[in-house]
Formats: structure tokens, C-alpha cells, sequence
């Protein structure tokens, strides 16, 4: 969970980078940071989808099917967006990328936010 | 691992999206059509998978025989025919220092990798001798070994040139050699770092005292930085007593093969072009070469067609880039160039050039693939290319890929190498 809550902000900045300096190596940063994400997302993914599966409580397995839907937009989005980051040059980034890169931040940072608020809630469910 | 699922994935996914061309646009000749730039989501990649001759041999016009004259060679590139009828063959495979710079180049190199063979580079240039004249080669020797993938070949004043990816090596030759005494002697050294595009090909001028080397991009369009793109995409022009170089042309994005036009001694050559704006974007060409002449890469190309994938642009340039004289077809990658001389093969083959199209791999339906015939008039193209060797495609699968072309005017065939099957094969006319 912890990779792709860093690494797709992490291409968003050198995304921005790239837009404002053209140095090209800013866009290569990019595309490993999308691919890392995508790599150690999709195993955090597939946890998640496991761990909603075999949940037991109604409230428990709703957190996580959240979790597990954001985590999945944010694949999908990162996706895209590494397919976007694979085009030459100038074109690697470009309003698309820029697009794809906020997108996949913003849903892994709510993946991670809620993800967490449920670890408190079942933190304070255990503590009761 | 995940990187080649998601690339098949994805690449399907690209496939049935566009990829494919419009078989109304002509693209060969003074005029090609240019439909607007399409960039898919995935570059389209579609690659001839290897399979056999078994026996048979590429397809020639009537009237023609196709024979095998030398097989089991270790990536043939370019042929070179000596005054007294010796044929050399450079076989290497370069450019392995170019870095792995984003998660694409390990997928587009995997997918490459499938439509080449397997054989590694022999670093070396064999000479192959037909002592009898009936067109098959009796002798066959390691004229020089130990090279760093050498491809260009000329000859000038009883000395052989070799360009290696890294630098110009002369050889003393005395007629009837078939061994070079010692290791050669480095001429000038040739624009070696990263080497994207490390094919050095060469030509001596018509006078024999310089040579023409070109150097071919470090990247399809850019994407290494315009740093290292220093020196690169040019044509240099070398005195070949002194080893002192000049820039002789710039802007071509990969010059891969180059001869003289004997009807005026002018340098042509043939230059892929850049990649992943579409199907039938852009056309590779083949042109003669201004003195000082500025060709469009990276800037823009075919003239005046600017590509938006440079930054920042330059539009100073754009306005002073030579649109080329003749196109191939897009994605062809031609990599041969011979003209023929005095009467040529006769017939319809008495004037003008042979271009090897090594094939694409940038596109749904294949393109190139074969050797075509360029009829010239007055030393300029005076119609469209024909179909010359054919039938290295069999159901999909790549049995060879034309590269360097070479005509004989000593024994009167056209010679070609195939780098997938290894092979150097003799068109000649059928003696009736």
C-alpha cells in the first residue's frame, strides 16, 4: 500500500518537472515511478481484494471493498498513464500525462487514507 | 516478468484500436501521400517471427535465377564487390552500450529481439572468391576478424576501408589477397557513445579521396535528450589521406547505406525515418546529398512537417530542411543501396538503384521486406520502385531480411545479405 501512496506523487512531481525544464531524463524518472507503483500496487491489490473476500464482518468487508476499488482506479489510471509515458519526447507527458498523473494520486492517496482510517476503526472496534 | 503481460496485453489492445494503414495512399516516388500523425495509446509492434527456407530461396523477376552462394555466415550486413570480382562481407551486430533508460526499452527490445537471429555477430569481414566463374564461390576466407561490428565497406587506391561502429580501419590490399596482414590501421574515429543507431555506413567518393561515413541518431526522436544527439544524424565526409572530417550533411535521421550515382558521381543514400506517429508516418527515402544540406531530424520531416514530440522547437530549422528526393514507404527500413553500372542487369535494369528493405516492425501489416528497383533517367529516379526479390515473407513468418545490396559488374548478378537466414544470395540473369 505504502508504494503506490508514494511513488505515484512522486511521478506527478517529476511529471511537472519535465513540463517546466524539458529535461528529458525528469520523464524517464516518471515512467519507473508508474511502473514501480503499478508492480507493488497490483500485489497490494490483490491483498486487498483477498483480504475483502475473506472478511467476515458486513462493516469490515465495506471498508475494504472502498479500499479495494480506489486501489483499483488508481492501477488502472497508473496504467494508462505508463502506456502514456512510453511515447518519445515531448509527447511522453503532455496534458494527458499530466491528467493521468493527478488522477492516480489523488485515488491512491484516498486508497491510503481510507485504508487507514479503517485500521483505526477496527483499532478502536478491538479496543472497546 | 509483469512488463512483458501487460506489453502482450496492451499491445492487443493497440492492435485492434489502429495500427493498420490505408492501402489507397501511395507512399513511394517525388510526392508521397502524408496522412496526419496518429500516436496510439502503445506503439504498434508487429514483428515477422523467424522460420526456414527449407530449401527454397527468395522470388526473382522472369528470367532470373536466385542461388544461396554463401550460408551459415554470422550476420551478414553489407557486400562490397573488389575490382577483381572478390566479394567481402561484413558481418557484426552492434550498438549493445545503449543504456536501458525507461521500462519501454525493455519491452520494445524483447519484441525486437523476436524477429532477429539468434546467431551473434562475427565482428569480422569474409571474402568469398568464384575462382571458376559459374557464379558459385569456391573459396571462402576470414578476411579480417577482431572488428566491433564493422558494416560499411568501400575500397579506394588498393586500400580497403571497413567502418566499424566505433571507427574507420583501412587495410592495405594487393590484388588476389584474400587475408589482410595484420589488424588494420584506425583512420579516424567515428561517434560512438551510446550508439542507438551504430550501423557506420560508407562509400568512397567517386575520385577516391574521401569517404562518406553516416552516423545514424541516438534515439528515434529525442527521447535520450538532444545532448547526446551531438554529431549524430549527419553524414561526414573524411579525406581519406589525413583522416580529417567534416559535417558533409545533418538532419538524416539514419543514413544507412550510401553509394555514388555513376551517371553524375553524386553521393545518395537511403535513411530511415522516425517512428510511432502512425502506420504510414514516415516514409524512409532514398536521396541524393547537398554539400551543407539539412535534412529535418529531429525537427520536422519530408520538408517542411513539423513533429511536435521536440522540445522546444525550432522553427528556423524546419524552414531550412531539405525535403527528400525520393520515398520508399513508410516503416520499409531500407538498409541497402547499389546502383548498377554500365549496362546493369539489361532490360528494365540497364539504369538505376537497388534499395534492400530490411522490414518493419512499427505497424500491423508489414511493410518492406524485399529488394526493390529504383529506374533512374538522367542520374534522377524516373518512376516508381518495382518489386525486384521477393517472398521473404511466407505466412507471416520472416524466412530472411534483406540488408546490404550490392551489384557485380564482374560477374553481373545482384548480390544480397539476409542477417536473419545468413545468408548472401546471387541474382542473376539465366544464361540461355
Amino acid at each position: 500500500m505504502a508504494f503506490p501512496v508514494a511513488l505515484f506523487p512522486s511521478a506527478l512531481l517529476s511529471d511537472v518537472t519535465y513540463v517546466k525544464t524539458a529535461q528529458i531524463q525528469w520523464t524517464n524518472f516518471s515512467a519507473w515511478l508508474i511502473t514501480g507503483a503499478l508492480l507493488f500496487g497490483g500485489f497490494a491489490l490483490l491483498w486487498s481484494a483477498i483480504v475483502t473476500w475473506a472478511a467476515r464482518e458486513p462493516m469490515e468487508r465495506r471498508h475494504n471493498g472502498v479500499v479495494t476499488v480506489l486501489l483499483a482506479l488508481a492501477w488502472i489510471a497508473g496504467l494508462f498513464n505508463a502506456f502514456q509515458h512510453s511515447h518519445d519526447g515531448w509527447a511522453s507527458v503532455g496534458t494527458m500525462g499530466v491528467v493521468l498523473s493527478v488522477l492516480s494520486t489523488i485515488l491512491a492517496l484516498a486508497a491510503g487514507w481510507v485504508g487507514q482510517s479503517h485500521g483505526r476503526v477496527l483499532a478502536v472496534e478491538a479496543g472497546r | 516478468m509483469i512488463f512483458r503481460h501487460i506489453a502482450i496485453g496492451a499491445s492487443a489492445l493497440a492492435l485492434a484500436a489502429c495500427g493498420s494503414s490505408n492501402p489507397d495512399l501511395d507512399q513511394t516516388g517525388a510526392q508521397p501521400d502524408l496522412p496526419k500523425q496518429r500516436q496510439t495509446l502503445l506503439p504498434t509492434m508487429t514483428i515477422a517471427t523467424p522460420a526456414g527456407w527449407n530449401g527454397e530461396a527468395p522470388r526473382a523477376p522472369a528470367g532470373f535465377a536466385v542461388t544461396a552462394i554463401a550460408t551459415g555466415l554470422k550476420v551478414p550486413r553489407q557486400i562490397l564487390v573488389l575490382p577483381n570480382g572478390d566479394i567481402l562481407v561484413a558481418e557484426g551486430m552492434g550498438g549493445q552500450d545503449a543504456p536501458t533508460v525507461r521500462p519501454k526499452d525493455v519491452i520494445a527490445g524483447y519484441i525486437k529481439s523476436m524477429g532477429k537471429t539468434s546467431v551473434k555477430g562475427g565482428n569480422r569481414v569474409t571474402l568469398l572468391r568464384d575462382t571458376n566463374g559459374d557464379g558459385k564461390p569456391d573459396l571462402r576466407t576470414e578476411f579480417a576478424t577482431g572488428l566491433n561490428a564493422p558494416y560499411g565497406l568501400a575500397y579506394a587506391d588498393g586500400n580497403i576501408y571497413v567502418a566499424d561502429q566505433d571507427a574507420v580501419i583501412r587495410f592495405p590490399y594487393r590484388d588476389g589477397m584474400t587475408r589482410a596482414e595484420g589488424p588494420g590501421v584506425e583512420l579516424v574515429k567515428l561517434p560512438s557513445r551510446i550508439n542507438h543507431h551504430w550501423t557506420k555506413a560508407m562509400t568512397a567518393s567517386a575520385d577516391g579521396s574521401k569517404l562518406y561515413v553516416g552516423i545514424g541518431s541516438n534515439s528515434n526522436i529525442g527521447e535520450r535528450g538532444l545532448d547526446v544527439e551531438q554529431d549524430r544524424a549527419q553524414i561526414w565526409e573524411i579525406d581519406r589521406q589525413t583522416g580529417a572530417h567534416r559535417t558533409y550533411a545533418s538532419g538524416v535521421r539514419n543514413p544507412t547505406a550510401m553509394a555514388i550515382n555513376p551517371a553524375n558521381a553524386q553521393l545518395w543514400t537511403v535513411a530511415n525515418e522516425r517512428d510511432e506517429l502512425g502506420p504510414q508516418l514516415v516514409p524512409d527515402y532514398l536521396t541524393s546529398v547537398r554539400d551543407g544540406g539539412f535534412y529535418g531530424w529531429p525537427y520536422s520531416y519530408w520538408g517542411q512537417n513539423v513533429d511536435p514530440r521536440v522540445h522546444p522547437q525550432k522553427p528556423a530549422m524546419v524552414r531550412a530542411a531539405i525535403r527528400p528526393d525520393y520515398a520508399l514507404g513508410s516503416h520499409v527500413a531500407a538498409l541497402g543501396l547499389s546502383f548498377v553500372t554500365g549496362t546493369g542487369l539489361g532490360g528494365n535494369f540497364a539504369q538505376g538503384a537497388f534499395v534492400g528493405e530490411h522490414g518493419s516492425w512499427n505497424r500491423q501489416d508489414l511493410s518492406g521486406y524485399k529488394v526493390v528497383w529504383v529506374p533512374f533517367a538522367n542520374g534522377r529516379p524516373s518512376g516508381k520502385p518495382q518489386d525486384f526479390l521477393t517472398g521473404f515473407i511466407k505466412d507471416g513468418h520472416a524466412r530472411g531480411r534483406p540488408v546490404g545490396v550490392a551489384y557485380d559488374p564482374v560477374g553481373g548478378a545482384l548480390l544480397v545479405a539476409d542477417d536473419l537466414s545468413n545468408t548472401v544470395w546471387r541474382v542473376a540473369p539465366v544464361r540461355p
